[in-house]
Parts: structure tokens; sequence; C-alpha cells
């Protein structure tokens, strides 16, 4: 049956090549034992983020005794309110937010603005340049936090956003995806706009960012989840509490409230919420994103 | 005008080249200079020479953090990439809820790695967590996840495994997907069992992607720090302590900055030799093929 589909137009050729391979091989009964597999995966895999809800909305008494099951017997608001009122919770989540905010914009413009120039310009040291880039992609955090801190210092920047964003948008992973998705740019396109007298940066800012639509998506989401995320370089650079990103702040609050599970977790979901969202609504294009960087 | 053809090139690398130049290159240069001296961070620092980097020869810690390290990267990467493959083969075919199963196994891998922590802690605390309460209900025995080395190793790298195997997945996915289907076909045709195929055809086909994920995953091992700095903090007695979270306990909490960075150095330019050798390797045998 697939040998007469596989002679059919073009277009049903992915839809064809799909139903062609799951015909082959896997019996009714082995394709149910291979959802069975997926399922119990699954569960294990979400098990954790799941007992953080749990977690969160038991009372504390609960925990200590053992009597919080798979089901949450009471629904208790008495995590969030603990970790929203004793700690500046929200205060931290708005620094983390106007940082990486701001950071995503900077980075987003640098690596696509390298990352072009490396795909597509040929100038003497190029190789040098992309292959020192790269290469930071090996550096330990660790390693740098010494000196960054004592030229931020230098800086005046100690304790202000700026420590924050400006070291980190130097961003070797996403200067890679974006000369990696430029190099599939067909030259003559870049050519034409050139002759009819479009400058360098014209031809970046008409012809290749329409183009680059979902590159930026795959840049803002993973720059926004670093930055969101990150933790080594914030906990050195921020020195005052009320400045600190959450994170940084989950973590003082983890070594200071060591039994309090309730508010922890709770602390924990109110960081994991947006990047769950944002990357729910761009799957997608992350996905995709990942994937390019992967298979050349 | 070729030369302002450059100009213009790196004119509009200038941005990258300023922010990679000051804020990284130049603090690495800084790195080695306060790794050849004796600096606490406090008063003047002087110049050691390769003093710090003899005394990690002879410092049982360092050489913990080390085993740990290579250790954790020889069992966490292979089963990562074992794990990612599997469940990829499994989402290969267009299922129904495949888009729901991939982000459910990719989602521990976009949240910070402090709250995985977090939440691994809390699963496998020695006293209330869930884990121990599944074994005590099961008859098995309870390890005491935070004083007995062992299992704190274990649990950190169970928690590891669960954060970043959804980076495999992905990408395992994706390049299954886009294997042509006429080669499996032929294959089959040949009589090739289903193995077979995947020993003699699929996985040579990866294999691209698995060396970027080799690659990718052996970085990141050398460079995880949030999960084990939160889980465990590098106890009991240094049974969890990797090279980076050893390098920041030395440079900043014992402030010995010169020991410290020396220690970050040795990480530097064992992934780098690592990274460059397999790359080698690799396009060696590219070019066999």
């Amino acid at each position: 049956m697939s040998r007469v589909e596989g002679a059919t137009r073009p277009r049903d050729r992915l839809a064809v090549q799909h139903s062609r391979r799951s015909a082959r091989g896997s019996s009714r009964g082995t394709r149910r034992g291979r959802y069975v597999v997926l399922v119990v995966l699954s569960l294990l895999w979400l098990f954790p983020l799941y007992w953080m809800v749990v977690t969160a909305v038991s009372p504390r008494d609960d925990l200590a005794s053992g009597r919080i099951g798979l089901l949450p017997t009471t629904l208790h608001a008495g995590g969030f309110t603990r970790a929203l009122t004793q700690f500046p919770v929200l205060q931290w989540a708005q620094n983390s937010f106007a940082i990486a905010v701001v950071a995503v914009a900077l980075t987003v413009v640098v690596d696509v603005t390298a990352g072009y120039v490396l795909a597509k310009h040929r100038f003497p040291g190029r190789s040098v340049v992309f292959l020192l880039i790269v290469a930071t992609l090996m550096i330990p955090v660790q390693v740098l936090l010494v000196p960054q801190f004592d030229l931020v210092n230098s800086l005046g920047w100690i304790n202000s956003y700026w420590a924050v964003i400006v070291p980190r948008s130097a961003e070797a992973f996403g200067v890679f995806l974006a000369r990696q998705y430029f190099l599939s740019l067909p030259d003559e396109l870049l050519e034409a706009a050139q002759l009819d007298g479009a400058g360098q940066l014209r031809t970046l800012w008409s012809v290749v960012l329409p183009l680059s639509r979902p590159l930026i998506a795959v840049l803002l989401v993973m720059t926004f989840m670093y930055r969101w995320n990150e933790f080594a370089w914030p906990l050195v650079a921020l020195r005052d509490p009320a400045l600190y990103t959450l994170p940084v702040g989950l973590s003082f609050l983890q070594s200071q409230y060591t039994t309090d599970y309730p508010a922890l977790m709770a602390g924990a979901l109110v960081s994991v919420l947006p990047v769950l969202v944002l990357f729910g609504i761009a799957q997608r294009q992350f996905v995709a994103g990942i994937a390019r960087s992967g298979l050349k | 005008m070729r030369v302002r053809r450059w100009a213009t090139s790196y004119a509009m690398l200038a941005p990258a080249l300023a922010l990679f130049g000051v804020f990284v290159l130049y603090p690495l240069v800084g790195a080695v200079r306060i790794s050849l001296t004796n600096s606490t961070g406090i008063g003047q620092a002087k110049f050691v020479g390769l003093a710090n980097y003899t005394a990690m020869a002879s410092d049982p810690t360092f050489w913990q953090a080390a085993g740990n390290t290579a250790l954790l990267a020889v069992v966490s990467v292979p089963v990562s990439l074992g794990l990612g493959l599997g469940i990829a083969l499994l989402l290969r075919d267009r299922i129904p809820g495949g888009g729901l199963f991939r982000a459910v196994f990719l989602a521990p891998y976009v949240i910070s790695g402090v709250v995985v922590a977090m939440a691994g802690r809390w699963i496998f605390d020695q006293n209330v967590g869930i884990v121990d309460r599944v074994l005590a209900g099961t008859g098995l025995p309870q390890p005491d996840w935070q004083s007995d080395g062992t299992a704190a190793a274990v649990s950190v790298v169970l928690v590891l495994l669960w954060a970043r195997t959804g980076l495999a997945v992905i990408l395992y996915l994706s390049a299954l997907q886009g294997i042509d289907g006429d080669v499996l076909e032929a294959a089959e045709l040949d009589g090739a069992s289903a193995w077979q195929r995947l020993k003699g055809v699929v996985w040579p086909l990866l294999r691209p992607t698995t060396f970027f994920l080799t690659v990718m995953l052996v970085i990141e091992t050398f460079q995880v720090f949030d999960i084990v700095w939160v889980m465990t903090k590098g106890g009991p007695a240094g049974s969890t302590e990797l090279l980076v979270t050893y390098a920041y306990n030395q440079g900043f909490a014992a402030r010995r900055e010169g020991y410290g960075s020396a220690i970050g150095v040795v990480v530097f330019v064992v992934v780098l030799a690592a990274t460059a050798v397999w790359w080698r390797v690799q396009r060696a045998s590219e070019d066999e093929l």
C-alpha cells in the first residue's frame, strides 16, 4: 500500500512518509506499549513540578507529620502569603524582569549583527573572531567572577541592574545560533540588495531582518530564559537584598528558611511560571532553534 | 574599496567585539594573572608564580572535586544521550499528543537550576521527603540523602538527568525526523531487524547530533554550579564537590582568590583541550566515510 502512495503528489509526501513510517513494523500492540512507556515516563518527569504545587498549597504542619499525600487535602494559601509577605519575592521578580527585558534587547541586537557579519561578510580575521567567541563558551563562569567583579566595581556598577545586564550581553551561544541561521540565507539575495544600492546596514535591516523572524523569536526566548534563570553572576554582583534577582533571592530564602517547604515551593513556583508560560507560547520556535544549532 | 568593506564589517562587529573583549577576554586574562598571585581580595597581592598550580597536586579536595566532576561527566552524559535517544524514538512517529510529551520532557530544561535544585532537595529530603516515604512504603532501604556521601551524589545525578535530558530528546527527535524514510525502508526490505536498522542506519546518521550533544553536555557538566550549590553545597564531606563549586568556595568563601582562579583556569584549559581533541577525532572519522 505504501508503495502506491509513495508515487502521489509531492506535497503529500511528508504525510505519506509518516503514515508509512507508523504503518511499518508497529502493530497496534507495540504502539500501545510505546504509549504506556511514554505516559509513565512523562508522569515521572512531571512529578517534581506537580509535587512543588502540592507542597506549596499544603499547611506547614502536614509536611512534618508526613500527612501530605498525592492530592492536597485542603487548599492552603499560607505558603504563598508567607513567601510574598516575609520576603520581597515580588520585588525580586520585578528586578529579574527588568534585568531580563533590557538584557534581551541588548543581546539580540548584538547577536543578530555579529552573527550576520560572521556568516555573510568576507574579511581578514573572520575565523579568528568566530573561534574566539565560540571558545568563550568553555570558560567556566566561576573563573571570571573575581576579575569581572573588580571590573564592574571600578565602573561603579555594583548594586545596580547594569552590573548584571552588560557583562552578560556577550552571549556566545546566541552569536553561534545567529551565524548558523544566516549561513542558510542565499548570497544572491544579499547581492541583489547591494546592487540596488542598499548599504550594509540597510541590507541587514530591510532584507535580512524580515527573513529572520524565527531566529529572533528563538533568541528572544532563549536569552530571556538564560537571564531569568542566571545564578552565579547576580549572586556576586548584587550585594543589596532589595536588588536580588529571583534565583539569588530564592537561594537566600532556601538557606534561611530550611523547613518551611510550602513557602519555599511557593516562591519557586512564582519564579517558574513566567518561563513556563513564555516557553508554552514559543515552544515551536524554541525547539526549532535548538534543533537548528545541533544539526548544522 | 576592499579595505572599506572590511572596515564596515568590523564596525558592525564592534558592539560584540567590545562586549566580549571587555567583559570576557579581559577578565579571563585577569583571572590568569590573579591565579599567579596569593590575592585575598584585601591588601596587596604578591606574585607567586605557579605556586597555586603546584599546590593543586597535593590538595586532596582538589582531586576529589576533579574525580567527582569526571565521574559526573562519564555517568550523566551517556545516560542523558541514551535516555534522550530512547524517548526520541518513542516520539518519532507523529503520535497524538506528541507536542505535549515533547513539552513535558523539555520543561525542566527551561526552569532555573536554583528551582530544580530546590525541588530536588525537597523530594530527596531524608526526613520528610517523598522518595524516602515511597521507599519506606515498599519496604526498601531509605538512603540518608543528605548525610551519606554516595546517596547525596546519586541524588545530584538524578536531578541533573531530570533537568537536561530534554535537550537530548529535542535534538535527537529533530534529527530522527530529518532521516529519509526511504533509507530505512530499503534497509527493512533487505531484511534488517529494528535493532539492526537502529545500529547500522539510524545511529551513524545521528552522529553529528551525538557529537554536538556530547560537547554541549560535557561543557555543561564541567560548569554545573547552581544545582550542586543549592542542593548540597558540595557536601557531605566533599562528596559532591565539583571543580567549579570548589573554585567558588576557595575564591569567595575562603578568600583564596589566587587558588580559586587557578582551579577555574585549569577547568577552562581542560574543557578547551577536550573539545579540540574531540573535534579532531570527529573530523578524522568523517573523512574516513
